[in-house]
């Protein structure tokens, strides 16, 4: 499902003296299947942006076209709409409120307005899916661990089967094994089901590592779009809008600086572990 | 969506009344609404409506952010002047069916509805003008004397200024809230009412979570930063009166001068 996003701009509080332009015209188109990250610094406009993905936010001007249909048209379906476009906010495991862990999964598919018995496959699947073990179905999910309220609301929103998953920093308080297990999830999601990723960032090694594409936002205006060795190129320009290059990046430009003959581009550790045997076989060559 | 609400109803701008203590706004209100209450005659409400005007004009405040606070008394207002102008006896003026319509009655209902419009006025320019934070200090010092009656004056500031601080934190809360229901397919605008009150539960009980464990977590770091009440405590911003403070003092006299002498002279 293509996701267009045609010269969009949002406003917050407009007509008050709080006023203030969230996105700048913002344009860009995302393909089916593809693995975008959202990159900028806090305030930039993204969060804004994703919710003007799925019509929680109406834009000033500009619209947003899903599958080829202006969503902001008259009469168009808002609710079959979120069920496409999954949206998973920042810290999510605060909208669970359901007595138990399995009613709350329910929540979404329900308000497809689908039938009881595909609501309750549908929420059995996505809880399995993000590997809840069996006992915790029919707790209260007050009662679990952060993780595990973490996973239980990403099936809330899996569960509604979407073609587009907007993810707004899933990792965002999360141990090393929750964000591992986190980028697992997306990844085959990704791969196997073929959903459209977007995924709100901060951490540039994260991104470097599993997004496609990356799209960088400064002062609601979109600034690049590329891939990230594209992106994480532009070092200077990216420290200037408060964001940084992956780890990786920063030790290959040392090593250059400092006389090793590596190429730059790295961005992964798998990358730069080549890159850097490579250079070191060539020293000995010589 | 819900953001738009304006909380406390602070409007902030550049002005004297915006600079003034807040110790002398509290007092120079509650002066001003007894002067209206002291006041009789056609001339009396005459000054302290010009007092009034003037303050609107130096507060820089848009004058339709002033009389907002009317619309919730409009019902208030709507049955003082009924009221007043049906039941008072006296000279009677035209009836209708059983009901008497009096000279004095309608005296009596004007200078009643322009008492409550210049009170509300009045006490809107305090809130508007001055920051809820200032405010709660403000309160906390004029009300210190209390405290003689064993009235925990510190402690109901401090919950007040607490209270005023959550507002906004949990409106943004709620707002987060109501967005992830929707982006989960709740409805919020159906128009059946059983439908309605059932879709709050999705929001309201996540909020009452939130709200609980901000509690929880503010007394903690409040313990952990020492706090045992208000004995001792000083504060990051001390109130202190300046000169225009001062003068200001002298205006709000010579004011209740003129209007205590108009009450005399007439």
């Amino acid at each position: 499902m293509s996701v267009i996003v045609d010269h969009l701009s949002y406003i917050y509080s407009a007509g008050t003296t709080y006023e203030k332009k969230a996105l700048d015209d913002v344009s860009f188109k995302i393909d089916d299947g593809e693995y975008v990250a959202l990159l900028g610094q806090t305030g930039s406009g993204k969060s804004t942006l994703v919710q003007n993905l799925n019509g929680l936010l109406k834009p000033a001007s500009g619209t947003v076209y899903v599958n080829g249909e202006d969503i902001f048209e008259k009469g168009y379906d808002l609710k079959t709409l979120r069920g496409k476009v999954g949206l998973v906010f920042q810290y999510p495991e605060y909208q669970l409120f359901e007595e138990d862990v399995f009613t709350d999964v329910c929540f979404g598919p329900k308000n497809l307005g689908l039938e009881r018995t595909e609501v309750e496959l549908r929420s059995y699947e996505a809880l399995k899916q993000v590997g809840l073990k069996d006992e915790a179905f029919f707790q209260s999910p007050f009662e679990l661990s952060g993780g595990e309220k973490r996973r239980v609301a990403l099936a809330g929103v899996l569960a509604m089967k979407p073609e587009v998953l907007i993810l707004d920093e899933p990792t965002a308080g999360l141990d090393p094994n929750g964000r591992e297990w986190i980028f697992e999830l997306i990844g085959k999601l990704h791969d196997e089901q073929g959903i459209t990723i977007i995924l709100v960032s901060h951490s540039m090694d994260d991104v470097a590592e599993h997004a496609d594409r990356l799209l960088v936002m400064d002062k609601g205006a979109l600034t690049m779009d590329g891939t990230p060795k594209e992106v994480f190129a532009y070092y200077k320009e990216l420290m200037q809008i408060g964001l940084d290059i992956p780890e990786v990046s920063k030790v290959m430009h040392l090593l250059k600086e400092n006389g090793f003959n590596v190429s730059t581009d790295a961005i992964t550790l798998k990358e730069a572990a080549a890159e850097i045997l490579k250079s070191i076989n060539k020293g000995f060559n010589r | 969506m819900i953001r738009d609400i304006t909380l406390g109803q602070y409007y902030p701008a550049e002005s004297v009344l915006h600079k003034l203590d807040p110790r002398l706004k509290i007092t120079g209100t509650f002066l001003y609404i007894i002067s209206l209450f002291l006041v009789r005659d056609l001339l009396g409400y005459a000054v302290a409506g010009v007092f009034l005007a003037i303050m609107i004009a130096i507060s820089h405040v848009p004058f339709k952010f002033m009389i907002r606070g009317l619309k919730g008394i409009l019902v208030i207002l709507f049955f003082t002047a009924i009221f007043n102008v049906f039941f008072t006896p006296g000279e009677v003026l035209l009836s209708l069916w059983k009901l008497d319509i009096t000279k004095e009655g309608i005296r009596v209902g004007v200078r009643m509805v322009i008492r409550l419009v210049f009170l509300v006025i009045g006490s809107s320019i305090m809130t508007l003008t001055t920051t809820p934070n200032r405010l709660t200090d403000g309160l906390e010092r004029v009300l210190k004397p209390l405290q003689r009656f064993k009235l925990p004056v510190h402690e109901v500031a401090m919950m007040m200024s607490i209270a005023l601080g959550f507002i906004p934190i949990l409106v943004e809360e709620l707002d987060k809230i109501m967005k992830a229901q929707s982006a989960r397919g709740a409805d919020f605008e159906s128009s059946k009412l059983a439908v309605r009150i059932k879709s709050m539960i999705p929001i309201l009980v996540p909020l009452f979570v939130s709200a609980f464990r901000r509690a929880g977590d503010l007394a903690t770091a409040m313990e952990a930063r020492c706090y045992h009440g208000g004995e001792g405590r000083t504060k990051l911003k001390p109130l202190r009166y300046m000169k225009r403070d001062y003068i200001a003092y002298l205006l709000l006299f010579v004011y209740l001068g003129i209007i205590i002498m108009t009450g005399i002279m007439f």
